[in-house]
């Protein structure tokens, strides 16, 4: 790998963060690139760790760790790429909304005009306006989560580091925040979210990471550590004209393990062993019944499915 | 010549170096600290404490005060000079210090509030530095006024005829003006100290203490040891000397060169200290 693309990855070199004797993370070796990755594990997992050596805020005990090129330890330099939401809700006294984003922004080195105009910017992108000159003291939860986020964006960083950033907001504000998500992803920022709300994330997730006791049970695009998850039987859903013909056909099928209608009898749920043998027999199927197929799709490709699988149960995941 | 060929001006050079980004650095935490520290309880029991100098100097003007006090404005002087060495240098400023600069840093980590300064762009040396101008410059204003007010209630039974022969004509506004020195001094030398206690320590109280015991005995210290203190420079600085006392062990007073610079290179050593500590400092208020 060149410099340029270590330049442009956060980079975990076996960092392994021990608080005495107790396990924090252990030898994690991680390459993330651009886009939107959910960092995913149980409580106690290890990742508010894992999130506060990425930005200094904990050193580890070994390894190392480069975001874009610079060490945690440098915090000028860092704090220039990377913006953290953390789950902290603690805040400088007497600070209203306002001022707590400008004072940041002052702090980073902007003049009174530019940190003017990016607070209002940031408010603005977090729907705060209206409350900016209240007192973060007296903000609900929905609005401490919001104003945080502010502060996290509010200087454009490259790297975005969100710690349970959907705690305490309502549904439409969630769903705005998480959009907010898809469009830094998909302007080339590298998000790293760790949430509990894993079907939200799902949606707006190009790479997956799981912890699991302080380990990485699993990493990479979700579709890739879906199907390295042999022991599950892959799922897929066929929305078609005829569902009752299409699951008593597949399910005749040696690998088909199961062929569920589905709740809407409006398409079959299958459950394969293997994926590859599934598609081709589908299309033979589909051929010989004369079936009109909706769409194909498959049904476990995302971060609850390979949660489940991996780390077992909920893990106190919620929907 | 084309503007954009140009060569940078040295305002222009100055700006593109980190001192200039470290110093707004330095002014916004300035500011920020400014406002916590007015709008916070702690520093309500710090005025409390700077007003009582300045409530026992107005009970004074109420009580008939002695004939020769009035008309001899030297031998007042001498009044308050000590009042200023033993009471508003030894307590007043010692412990509104303890409570100013070792709760800086502390008190942001008790409260949680550490990571906002964490997570910013701002070296925590820098931060240190700007912390340490914040407490300097609420000490240093307070203190200064608490002197002020003290100083001129001290001389207000004289009569506005005395005063004014006193302060026009006399020492008095070099008095004033280097019990003003000698309470900079004091806020830089001890608040760069009680900071790092703040840092070192649990509960900075118990060092404080300790301090001041060592601060107490100075007079009956030898001359070498009196140098490793802090009380010694500033006693160096006041504007009125004393008589010695009966077991006083005597040394030459620091020269002026040696009592400002020599404090200013120790803040100096001190607030490095306390920014290599904080450069290693974790938060582990969290869970996972």
């Amino acid at each position: 790998m060149s410099q340029n693309d270590l330049n442009q990855q956060i980079i975990l070199n076996d960092v392994s963060k021990f608080y005495g004797e107790v396990l924090g993370i252990n030898r994690v070796n991680l390459s993330i690139p651009p886009g939107v990755t959910s960092l995913v594990g149980p409580n106690g997992s290890g990742k508010s760790t894992l999130l506060n050596l990425l930005t200094g805020l904990l050193r580890p005990t070994q390894g190392t760790i480069r975001i874009l090129g610079t060490e945690p330890s440098d915090s000028q330099e860092l704090f220039r790429k990377v913006g953290y939401c953390t789950q902290f809700d603690a805040f400088p006294k007497g600070l209203t909304g306002y001022h707590f984003i400008y004072s940041y922004l002052r702090l980073y080195g902007h003049n009174h005009v530019k940190s003017e105009e990016l607070t209002w910017k940031a408010l603005e992108q977090v729907k705060l306006s209206d409350a900016a000159n209240r007192k973060v003291a007296g903000y609900s939860k929905g609005m401490r989560q919001r104003i945080k986020l502010a502060q996290s964006i509010c200087h454009q960083p490259s790297v975005l580091i969100l710690d349970e950033p959907l705690n305490g907001l309502d549904p439409m504000a969630r769903a705005e925040i998480i959009s907010l998500f898809q469009e830094l992803g998909d302007s080339g920022l590298h998000v790293l979210i760790s949430s509990h709300i894993l079907h939200e994330v799902d949606m707006i997730s190009d790479q997956v990471i799981l912890l699991d006791g302080g380990y990485v049970v699993a990493e990479g695009e979700i579709r890739g550590v879906r199907s390295e998850v042999q022991e599950h039987p892959i799922q897929v859903l066929i929305r078609c004209d005829n569902p009752s013909l299409a699951a008593s056909r597949l399910f005749e099928q040696d690998h088909v393990v199961e062929a569920k209608i589905h709740e809407d009898d409006g398409g079959v749920l299958i459950r394969t062993r293997d994926a590859d043998r599934f598609y081709t027999l589908l299309n033979r199927i589909v051929l010989d019944n004369n079936l009109k197929i909706e769409s194909v799709a498959p049904a476990d490709e995302d971060v609850q499915s390979v949660y489940e699988y991996l780390i077992g149960g909920d893990g106190g995941a919620s929907k | 010549m084309n503007a954009e060929t140009q060569e940078p001006t040295f305002v222009d050079r100055l700006k593109a170096t980190p001192w200039s980004l470290w110093t707004q650095q330095v002014l916004s935490i300035l500011r920020l600290e400014l406002k916590k520290t007015v709008m916070g309880r702690r520093f309500i029991g710090t005025v409390i404490l700077a007003g009582i100098p300045v409530f026992l100097f107005f009970l004074r003007t109420l009580v008939d005060v002695p004939e020769e006090a009035v008309q001899s404005l030297g031998g007042s002087a001498v009044i308050f000079a000590a009042i200023f060495r033993t009471f508003i240098i030894r307590l007043i400023v010692f412990f509104g210090c303890v409570f100013v600069f070792s709760n800086l840093i502390r008190g942001d980590i008790l409260e949680k509030t550490i990571h906002f300064y964490f997570l910013a762009p701002v070296k925590r040396e820098v931060l240190a530095v700007g912390k340490f101008v914040s407490g300097v410059s609420t000490t240093g204003i307070l203190f200064s006024l608490m002197t002020l007010f003290a100083f001129f209630l001290h001389y207000l039974p004289a009569g506005p005829g005395e005063m004014q022969k006193f302060f026009v004509n006399g020492p008095g506004f070099f008095h004033l003006a280097g019990y003003l020195v000698v309470i900079w001094v004091a806020c830089i030398g001890y608040g760069a100290v009680f900071l790092l206690m703040g840092m070192l320590f649990r509960n900075p109280i118990i060092p404080a203490i300790l301090i001041l015991g060592w601060e107490s005995i100075n007079f009956l210290l030898p001359a070498m040891l009196k140098k490793i203190s802090i009380i010694y420079y500033l006693e160096s600085l006041c504007p009125v000397p004393l008589p010695p006392g009966p077991i006083t062990l005597l040394a030459d007073p620091a020269p002026i060169w040696v009592s400002i610079p020599g404090l200013l290179v120790v803040t100096v050593l001190i607030l490095v200290i306390a920014g290599i500590k904080l450069r290693g400092m974790e938060i582990s208020y969290s869970s996972d």
